[in-house]
C-alpha cells in the first residue's frame, strides 16, 4: 500500500484515544460521585469520538473496505500502536487522574502542532479535538492540584500516583521510525519537541499542588511499535468480546 | 471520600443562548466554585444546552417560605387590572 505509513500513523493516533477512552469508560457507574462519574465518561466519549475520526480516515486510506469498527475490534494486541501510558489500569481515583494528567499535558501541545499537518484531514481532526482536550487538561490539572494540595491522605495518594506513571511518559516522547518519516513529510508532530511544553505544565502544576517531581528518568517505551504490557490483552478481551463472540453483530 | 456527603450543594443556572437570561436547571455537589462550574458543564451542558453557566452555593440563596405563600402571593390574585389585558390592539400590531 502506497500510504502504509499514513495508515499506521492514523492507527497510532486513534489507538491512543481508543485505549484511554476505553479505560475511562470502565469508570461508568463507579465514579466517586455522580458528577465526577459523568465527567470521566464525557472525556471517554470525547476520546472515542476522536478515534472514530482517525479510523474512518484510516479505513478510507487503506481502501480495502475495512470499517472503523473492524479496525477497533478485530486487531490483535501487537497491532495496536498506543503508548504504554494509556493502557495502564485505572487503579484508584488519584491514579486515573495522574494518568490522565500526563496524557493531557502531552496531548494538548501535540494537537496544537498537529493542526499544522500537511494532511488537511488530520489537521481538521486535530483542530476539532483540541477544544475537547483543552478541557480535559483543565479537568485533570484541577484535580491534581485539589488532591495534591488537599488532605494528608489525598496528597500521599496523588504523590504515589504521579510516581507510578512517571516511567511510562518516556513512550510519549520517543519517536519511532514511522514518526520520523511522517515528520519529514510534514504530516506528523515531532514528539521529542513536545517534552518542553509538557515539562513546563507538569512542573508548574506540581508546584501549585505541593507535589514532588519524581527524581528518576522515565524509561518505559515500545507501545507505539506494538510492544505492550499484559494489561492491554485483558483490556482488548473486554473491548472486543462482542465482535469476537458474535461476528458482525450490530447494535 | 468518606465524607462526600459533606460536600456543599450548589445551584446551577444556565443561559441557553445569547440574549436570554440564565435559568435554574438543577443542583449538584462540589467542594468549591471551580469544581461546581466544571461539574455543571459535565452534568448539565452535555447536549449543547448552554453558552454560560452560573453556580452559587445553595446556602447563599435566601428563599421565600412556602408557609408564607398566602400573605406573599394571594393578594395579587384578584387584581386582574394589573394585567395589560384591557387595551384594544390595532390589528397591524403583531407579537404582543
Amino acid at each position: 500500500m502506497k500510504n502504509q505509513s499514513l495508515f499506521d500513523y492514523l492507527l497510532h493516533l486513534g489507538d491512543n484515544s481508543l485505549i484511554l477512552g476505553h479505560r475511562l469508560s470502565e469508570w461508568c457507574g463507579h465514579g466517586p460521585i455522580l458528577e465526577v462519574d459523568m465527567a470521566l465518561t464525557n472525556i471517554s466519549l470525547d476520546l472515542i469520538g476522536q478515534t472514530r475520526n482517525y479510523f474512518q480516515y484510516a479505513a478510507e486510506i487503506e481502501g480495502k473496505g475495512r470499517s472503523e469498527d473492524e479496525l477497533a475490534f478485530l486487531r490483535v494486541d501487537r497491532q495496536y500502536k498506543n503508548v504504554l501510558l494509556v493502557e495502564r489500569p485505572n487503579g484508584n481515583f488519584a491514579e486515573t487522574i495522574a494518568r490522565q494528567f500526563y496524557f493531557d499535558s502531552f496531548h494538548k501541545p501535540f494537537l496544537e502542532k498537529l493542526q499544522a499537518s500537511q494532511d488537511e484531514q488530520i489537521a481538521a481532526i486535530a483542530a476539532k479535538s483540541l477544544k475537547e482536550v483543552t478541557y480535559h487538561l483543565r479537568f485533570s490539572t484541577d484535580w491534581v492540584v485539589r488532591l495534591g494540595d488537599g488532605t494528608e491522605e489525598s496528597r500521599e495518594k496523588m504523590q504515589d500516583a504521579v510516581e507510578e506513571f512517571w516511567t511510562y511518559t518516556a513512550d510519549l516522547f520517543k519517536a519511532t521510525d514511522l514518526e520520523r518519516e511522517m515528520v519529514k513529510e510534514g504530516i506528523a508532530v515531532d514528539v521529542e519537541q513536545m517534552k518542553v511544553p509538557f515539562m513546563e505544565h507538569v512542573e508548574d502544576t506540581f508546584a501549585r499542588a505541593n507535589l514532588k517531581l519524581p527524581d528518576f528518568e522515565p524509561m518505559q517505551v515500545g507501545g507505539k511499535e506494538g510492544l505492550h504490557s499484559e494489561h492491554l490483552g485483558h483490556l482488548l478481551a473486554e473491548l472486543q468480546y462482542m465482535q469476537r463472540a458474535y461476528p458482525n453483530m450490530q447494535w | 471520600m468518606s465524607n462526600k456527603q459533606n460536600w456543599p450543594l450548589f445551584e446551577v443556572f444556565i443561559r441557553s443562548k445569547n440574549g436570554l437570561h440564565h435559568r435554574h436547571v438543577g443542583s449538584l455537589h462540589a467542594t468549591d466554585e471551580e469544581m461546581a462550574l466544571e461539574n455543571a458543564r459535565d452534568v448539565y451542558t452535555r447536549r449543547s444546552e448552554g453558552v454560560s453557566i452560573w453556580v452559587v452555593e445553595s446556602k447563599n440563596i435566601y428563599a421565600s417560605n412556602p408557609e408564607e405563600a398566602g400573605e406573599l402571593f394571594e393578594p395579587a390574585k384578584d387584581k386582574v387590572y394589573r394585567h395589560p389585558t384591557f387595551y384594544d390592539l390595532p390589528d397591524e400590531i403583531k407579537h404582543m
